[in-house]
């Protein structure tokens, strides 16, 4: 039984993750329009049985706003996270290709390393003029350290392996030997290192986005929303502030523990 | 840190809003290309990025970081007088978090599995992914428009001059902002403290000590501190950026004029000159912290020569 409990609680943070991302997935379709459309008869209703988030100032759904929102970060999220680990897997098998190589990407590491996040976010983004790709590209820029540190680590130790040194010693490439033997092997760290890139790239698309640096105000991403809940905080509108960043709570949890639960069964 | 100073230079230069427009603003319209030719060449800009930068470099060496449009005043003097109000926000929040953060993680360890174990790392892990800005938010609904204990902004009342705001008033504004930006930051310290003593409750000093009739906390208090204080220092010293990263939005969230507001509004009006020395200024902090934390190494650990690896 003390066995089992961790596996239980795998498999219900993986249901659970998986559920959330369906919804998210197919909420374009059985949402429509209706993050976008105003009702001016009902604007700042607070949360009720007919809007169950409560409305903003334009009268718009917040909870179906909150639901596109969500699923606008996971997007953002997964290509963001997807091209990070693609920068770390790249430059960590550049770093192990030669000494010198190893030092400019220790180098590059370290500069990334040295600026906060969050500035080299925004300075990223303001340089690439903001909008949806460049927050992809910025959240992906900079989440690749950690993550290429450890393929790094993984591959110099991969080198030494008996099979690894047989095949080079049978006259094989560098590249078919990255290629065959190591990229496999290193396939699963990418993918919890990817699954653990996820949350932070969503927080900080968030946090980008509500600084005014992300998004375009007229999506209805999360920062947008928590950025216009910040207007009308004073009135006593909790609902506008509540809701989406309790959304986002929750799919930043779910995706956290799915990947911790994965990384320790790796 | 000359690799901070070129890659952040070299976004600037492939950002594609012009400097001059944002410089001029409104008055863009009123402008001739005889008279933008001329601030071009004045400004330097139809000179070659390379000496571009190594004229900016030059003027960086001899203390000059350029002029500030947005407040019209020198870079470093906007950075300088920021950077006072946040300081008192930030190592507030540092203190807080390291010493609350330390001190909830060795109650966590010491008694794993316990009710109050599951207490303090649900916690953790729950603020670990909460969006700082948003927990800010939060607070201040509760705090200041709902209960009505806190001020919702600023750092003084409105319409009054900073030399007129005493010590308290000052603090009454602080509270907020710092005890909401020291929540964040301790989850991480926690979580890492927890991981070390729990190594430690496994290990055979432990089993030594216990076997001489050392309760729990016994064991916790002479040997965990020092077991798990190497990494809690180091860390504590290593999230100085996430810190200030963090305090950017609580910043922002507060309306605190510090320097993480003055970060948003240089990137959001384009002022260049000034983005690029908080850019600069920060890591030059950053490192400092790592630095520190390298030093304290060696003082808290003598096994540890640092200057030898």
């Amino acid at each position: 039984m003390r066995h089992a409990q961790p596996r239980i609680r795998a498999a219900f943070s993986l249901a659970v993750t998986s559920l959330l991302v369906i919804s998210l997935i197919t909420s374009q379709w059985w949402l429509g329009d209706s993050p976008q459309q105003m009702q001016f008869d009902t604007r700042l209703a607070p949360p009720s049985v007919h809007h169950w988030f409560g409305t903003d100032a334009l009268g718009r759904e917040l909870w179906a706003r909150t639901l596109a929102g969500l699923a606008l970060s996971f997007w953002v999220g997964c290509l963001a996270a997807l091209l990070s680990t693609l920068i770390a897997l790249s430059l960590a098998a550049l770093a192990t290709l030669s000494r010198r190589l190893d030092a400019l990407v220790s180098l590059l590491i370290d500069t990334l390393l040295s600026v906060p996040h969050l500035i080299l976010l925004m300075l990223i983004a303001f340089a690439l003029g903001g909008g949806t790709q460049a927050v992809i590209i910025a959240v992906a820029v900079t989440h690749w350290p950690s993550l290429a540190r450890v393929l790094r680590a993984e591959l110099l130790q991969l080198r030494q392996a008996p099979y690894v040194r047989i095949s080079r010693a049978l006259g094989k490439s560098r590249w078919f030997v990255l290629y065959r033997h190591l990229l496999p092997h290193l396939l699963p760290h990418c993918l919890v290192g990817g699954l653990l890139l996820f949350p932070h790239a969503i927080l900080h698309e968030a946090a980008l986005t509500f600084l005014g640096f992300g998004l375009s105000p007229s999506q209805p991403a999360i920062g947008v929303l928590l950025a216009d809940a910040m207007r009308y905080l004073s009135g006593g509108y909790w609902w506008l502030g509540v809701f989406p960043g309790l959304g986002l709570l929750l799919m930043v949890l779910s995706f956290d523990r799915l990947s911790s639960h994965l990384r320790r069964a790796l | 840190m000359l690799c901070v100073a070129l890659v952040s230079f070299g976004l600037m230069m492939a950002s594609p809003i012009d400097p001059i427009d944002a410089y001029l603003g409104p008055q863009m319209a009123q402008i001739s290309p005889e008279q933008r030719e001329l601030i071009t060449q004045r400004w330097g800009f139809d000179a070659p990025p390379a000496v571009q930068f190594g004229h900016w470099l030059r003027q960086l060496v001899s203390g000059d970081l350029g002029w500030s449009h947005i407040y019209n005043q020198p870079v470093s003097e906007v950075i300088g007088q920021r950077f006072q109000r946040s300081i008192a926000l930030l190592s507030g929040a540092w203190l807080l978090s390291a010493l609350l953060g330390f001190g909830l993680g060795v109650v966590a360890g010491a008694k794993e599995g316990s009710a109050l174990d599951k207490v303090i790392s649900t916690y953790a892990y729950i603020t670990a992914s909460t969006p700082a800005f948003w927990l800010a938010i939060l607070a201040v609904l509760l705090f200041s428009v709902t209960l009505g204990w806190t001020p919702t902004c600023c750092a003084g009342p409105t319409g009054t001059l900073s030399q007129d705001v005493s010590v308290a008033t000052r603090l009454h504004h602080l509270v907020l902002p710092i005890t909401t930006l020291a929540l964040l930051g301790i989850a991480n310290i926690t979580l890492h403290t927890r991981t070390r003593m729990l190594e430690l409750m496994r290990s055979e000093v432990a089993t030594h000590a216990f076997a001489q009739g050392a309760s729990r906390m016994d064991v916790a208090w002479r040997h965990g501190l020092r077991h798990a204080s190497l990494p809690a220092v180091t860390l504590a010293f290593a999230s100085l950026g996430e810190l200030f990263g963090g305090s950017i939005l609580i910043e922002q969230v507060f309306a605190y004029p510090g320097l993480g507001q003055a970060t948003v509004a240089a990137g959001l009006r384009s002022d260049i000159p000034l983005l690029l020395g908080i850019a600069l200024f920060t890591a030059l902090f950053v490192s400092v912290g790592n630095m520190i934390a390298d030093t304290l190494y060696s003082v808290i650990d003598p096994r540890i020569n640092v200057s030898g690896t």
